[in-house]
């Protein structure tokens, strides 16, 4: 190693390593459970809960809300949601062994932490609507769907990439 | 034989306990490999960092060949596996909302929650925008029901869309990936670098 190199302050798993043992993860998922792993399922949830119990009536009446509340149990009682609590949990155990958890902002010099926040927030204003149309995310959709050799997961996969590359230079000083 | 919850061989009441460790070994994965932080997962799109092309495809290729071969060796019924099902416009359009969100972000919704964890305050901004993002689609449902329910093709395989062989697929997919990672190293190498 050329200690006078300038380097990237965190080191992280060999790509190739990581992609393996996701893998590996995507494998046991489907083995055990007969489907595969999601992440925005959760946020979906989490809505749905949160306006049920403002407004009961109104999310009967909403044909969307409605597929998901069960009068037998509650909207947060169900497979991703507590996945997805995992996943803090990991993400927490993790992040604590290599010593990086802190409470910050994280952006390009370039930038003020008042534009990446609010490019933040409207980025996941467009992934939740997104997520929604296509039913699913990067997880759910994109990479449970190709394990499986979904066409509609290899489309939602082409759909996302494609469009960040045709989009990515209208981004380009939030970045490099 | 696999799945072993849907036939019975792990009773039921097992789910949610797999649930959480199934999620821990995920964020765990995900943090490792360096997903928590969106100034490295937005370098695909510039060329500077293509860790999420090589985790992502690493992952989705071990995946499938492990699955095929489970399937052939008969310890998991491929054809009682979750397909996720083909909505032809909708996977179109709302991959590429998807895509527009991934840029402007720098996070996708699993990458997002692992940046929460370890406390990145732009990633809660992130979480409040989807769950913002699903309840403006939730209220405006009537106007999106159209492209969300209509073009169905079925819980569709590619083997049913090119009607080609999955394992000759997966070799060439295969390969093609190779050519890909070393394509990207390559270009890497020609990109200005990005320190974070």
């Amino acid at each position: 190693m050329e200690n006078h190199k300038e380097q990237n302050k965190h080191i992280y798993w060999n790509p190739y390593f990581g992609g393996f043992l996701l893998g590996i993860l995507i494998i046991f998922t489907f083995y055990i459970t007969g489907r595969g792993l999601g992440a925005s399922g959760a946020m979906k949830s989490s809505v749905v809960a949160i306006v049920d119990t403002v407004t009961p009536e109104h999310a009967e009446k909403n044909a969307y809300y409605s597929k998901f509340i069960d009068d037998d149990k509650s909207t947060l009682n169900n497979w991703l949601v507590l996945e997805t609590l995992g996943v803090l949990i990991g993400a927490f155990i993790s992040g604590g062994l290599a010593g990086r958890i802190g409470w910050r902002v994280q952006h390009s010099p370039k930038i003020t932490s008042r534009r990446r926040l609010w490019f933040a927030l409207g980025g996941g204003v467009l992934f939740g609507l997104g997520a929604q149309i296509a039913r699913g995310c990067t997880s759910g959709a994109a990479l449970s769907g190709m394990a499986v050799l979904s066409t509609g997961g290899f489309i939602t996969m082409l759909a996302i990439f494609g469009t960040g590359y045709l989009v990515a230079y209208f981004f380009r000083k939030n970045w490099i | 034989m696999g799945p072993l919850i849907p036939n019975d061989i792990i009773p039921y009441e097992w789910n949610n306990v797999i649930a959480i460790i199934i999620g821990i070994a995920f964020g765990f994965i995900l943090e490792s490999s360096g997903f928590s932080s969106s100034r490295k997962l937005a370098g695909v799109f510039y060329g500077y960092d293509f860790a999420v092309l090589k985790v992502f495809f690493t992952a989705a290729l071990t995946a499938i060949i492990g699955l095929l071969y489970m399937d052939y060796l008969g310890y998991l019924d491929i054809s009682k596996l979750y397909i996720h099902p083909t909505y032809l416009w909708g996977a179109i359009i709302g991959g590429a909302i998807m895509g527009v969100g991934f840029v402007a972000g720098g996070f996708c919704p699993g990458t997002s929650l692992c940046a929460v964890a370890i406390g990145k305050i732009d990633a809660m901004i992130y979480v409040l925008g989807i769950m913002i993002g699903v309840f403006i689609f939730s209220e405006a449902y009537t106007l999106f029901e159209p492209i969300y329910n209509g073009y169905f093709e079925g819980n569709i395989t590619l083997m049913d869309s090119l009607g080609v062989s999955p394992y000759w697929f997966v070799f060439i997919l295969t390969v093609a990936a190779v050519v890909i990672f070393a394509l990207s190293d390559q270009i890497r190498k020609r990109v200005k670098k990005v320190f974070y």
